[in-house]
């Protein structure tokens, strides 16, 4: 089911002071496909999990309108808009088994949609096998291990055949090899089932991973929304191109003159833009250890972590962090004199933000 | 070396063996020893022999068995009522945003007051004298209803008031852990139950109640053994003389045995506490039971 999000705004009275307005999301406006696996991605406290509440109905949006395909849903109770939420700590009944708790949703049904036991059963035991853990229908949840927690919760949220799945969180609180095998579950259970799902995390690497598509948010505003490697490769502004990549984009302070583009005495490159100061955003694999190359650098040490080397070098005009890190090939030798190294730079990789509103500048 | 161990762990554990045994264990065989004592005379020391005459004599008692019936009776009437009431106050405390920390505190109340002042309270309250009617009657003539004397009058009369008094009295504690244990369930379980469309009964029957059976259970083995201990809230509400008054309860009987103006006899008092012991036992065993199938702990 296609979700459309028109002008949605979400104000909250702060927990703190009175008087104060929080705004948790601002004016959202964006389109999620039908049968899309989407990445709602920020830092803690952007508004991802509001934005997720107002989408599934636990929250009710300040202004704006939500529609699920071309049903305005905005003012339809969570249960009647048919979507299925997988929540942080999972919220699994203690008390119930595995196969209590998947069957608890189509208890509730009533009228025409009552289900014979039967049925239910049936359709209990395909959402366990979906996930798989048909195996463990009669454990409790403190008896399973966190993996299989999340994927019972999974299977829960999925056993009315929701158009939407929501998920809060889902890979948070597990340690990080089952990280790696329950995104790929859930990407799997996408796949299969088709059904169009959000979820929220604050790993940019978790969201680039499986999403087809993320929506980067940052203080409630939407920032960027779009295929994961295209918003990685062309980030709208200074806040996403830090947001995404390990490690983070080195970021100078640099200035255009005559169409050249300076980080202090070095040309390291051209842009067709008028003279100005500003921020200049260097991925750390645009870095090629170069001795004819325009950029030095104070050489400090090589870290090997891995299949990655690389290079940690200072420069004045670094803001982001006191070391420039750039990753480069092992086989090439890295040489440097007197403590310098020098650099060329791959232009695709390099950015330039305006210094007025941390904007790219193309 | 391990032997040596064994006297080290002992030693630590002898200060409370110590306190256990002189204030617990003694006590209790000394009691099973009077209970069995035929004849005990408490100024002389001596007994005629040993047998099982004491109970006899407790069990075919006229006012042990009044006492008795006045126990259990205020122990099925108190204890799930109680319970019930508590449960709808603090659901209902729960649900309001507004006033909730005032409302917690003036059902706390009673619970910092002492029984005995409460007592007296209710005994003005409902007593019926010469003089005046007391104003639950002044208000039942207000309806129509002719006065009752509920301290001194019929029987069920005064059998209400002992029951609407002890529930009034063990309310507070009962709302305090009630609330405290609804409040301690994650919110998270109701928005999941809101997002499956839970109904709201079904929400309280399948989510609420398992999430906060332990402290309901706690609440209902605690009232059992509460109710059957009731003591000084009779007292404070009918005298002392509640034998006269038909109103003892089985520890009120032990206490008219030792110290009453009947009394002098432990042999019987000791008699009586043990049988009120294994009906304690009995009912808490079975609480246990029943417990194991319905109680969740996390």
């Amino acid at each position: 089911m296609k979700i459309v999000l028109d002008h949605l705004t979400k104000k909250f009275i702060s927990r703190h002071n009175k008087n104060e307005i929080v705004t948790a999301v601002n004016d959202f406006d964006f389109e999620i496909p039908d049968g899309k696996l989407v990445g709602l991605l920020g830092p803690s406290g952007c508004g991802k999990s509001t934005t997720l509440n107002l989408i599934c109905g636990l929250e009710t949006p300040t202004s704006g309108r939500i529609f699920f395909g071309d049903l305005d849903v905005t003012e339809l109770p969570p249960e009647s808009r048919g979507v299925g939420m997988v929540f942080q700590n999972y919220a699994l009944y203690p008390h119930l088994s595995v196969r209590q708790n998947i069957l608890f949703p189509l208890e509730n049904l009533k009228g025409d949609q009552k289900l014979s036991k039967e049925v239910m059963e049936q359709k209990a035991l395909e959402a366990a096998r979906l996930v798989q853990i048909d195996s463990l229908m009669e454990r409790k949840p403190n008896e399973l291990s966190g993996g299989q927690q999340q994927r019972v919760a999974i299977a829960r949220a999925l056993v009315k055949t929701p158009g939407v799945l929501l998920l809060d969180e889902p890979l948070s609180n597990l340690d990080a090899r089952l990280r790696l095998q329950t995104r790929e579950q859930i990407r799997r259970i996408q796949k299969e089932t088709n059904i169009t799902t959000i979820f929220v995390t604050h790993d940019q690497e978790e969201a680039m991973s499986i999403s087809d598509l993320i929506v980067v948010m940052s203080a409630g505003v939407l920032q960027q929304m779009g295929k994961p490697q295209d918003v990685y490769n062309e980030p709208v502004n200074l806040f996403v191109a830090k947001f995404l990549g390990t490690p983070a984009i080195n970021v100078f302070e640099g200035c255009i003159k005559d169409r050249g583009l300076y980080i202090g005495e070095d040309l390291i490159g051209h842009r067709d833009i008028e003279d100005q100061e500003v921020y200049v955003g260097i991925r750390p694999e645009a870095f090629d250890p170069d001795q004819n190359g325009p950029f030095r650098c104070r050489f400090d040490r090589v870290e090997t972590t891995g299949r990655d080397t690389s290079i940690v070098c200072h420069n004045d005009h670094c803001i982001s962090d006191e070391d420039v890190r750039a990753i480069v090939s092992a086989d090439e030798p890295i040489a440097h004199k007197d403590g310098i190294i020098r650099f060329s730079l791959k232009q695709n990789k390099v950015h330039v933000f305006s210094k007025k509103d941390e904007k790219v500048i193309r | 070396m391990k032997k040596k161990n064994d006297l080290k762990g002992w030693l630590y554990l002898l200060p409370a063996l110590l306190f256990i045994g002189v204030f617990m264990i003694y006590p209790l065989i000394d009691v099973l020893i009077y209970s069995v004592e035929e004849g005990y005379n408490f100024a002389s020391q001596q007994y005629y022999g040993i047998g099982t005459y004491n109970y006899s004599y407790v069990l075919h008692d006229p006012y042990f068995l009044q006492a008795l019936k006045n126990t259990f009776i205020l122990v099925i009437i108190t204890v799930p009522l109680s319970t019930g009431i508590a449960l709808v106050i603090s659901l209902a405390l729960n649900s309001v945003s507004k006033l909730k920390d005032l409302f917690q505190t003036i059902y706390f109340l009673p619970y910092v007051t002492n029984t005995l002042a409460v007592g007296l309270v209710f005994m003005i309250l409902f007593k019926k004298t010469a003089y005046s009617e007391g104003l639950i009657n002044l208000l039942l003539n207000g309806f129509g209803i002719a006065s009752i004397d509920f301290i001194e009058g019929p029987y069920w009369a005064k059998m209400f008031v002992l029951c609407f008094y002890t529930i009034w009295v063990v309310l507070p504690f009962k709302i305090l852990i009630l609330t405290s244990a609804l409040a301690s369930v994650n919110k998270d379980y109701y928005n999941v139950a809101r997002v499956d469309g839970t109904s709201k009964w079904r929400t309280f029957y399948k989510i609420t109640l398992p999430m906060i059976s332990p402290s309901l259970f706690y609440l209902i083995i605690t009232g059992f053994i509460g109710a059957f201990k009731a003591y000084s809230d009779v007292v404070a509400l009918f005298g002392t003389d509640l034998n006269a008054a038909g109103m003892n309860t089985i520890v009120g009987y032990v206490y008219d045995m030792l110290y009453g103006n009947s009394g002098g006899y432990p042999s019987f008092a000791s008699a009586a506490a043990l049988i009120l012991f294994l009906i304690v036992l009995t009912i808490t065993m079975i609480n246990l039971m029943v417990s194991k199938k319905n109680v969740h702990y996390r």
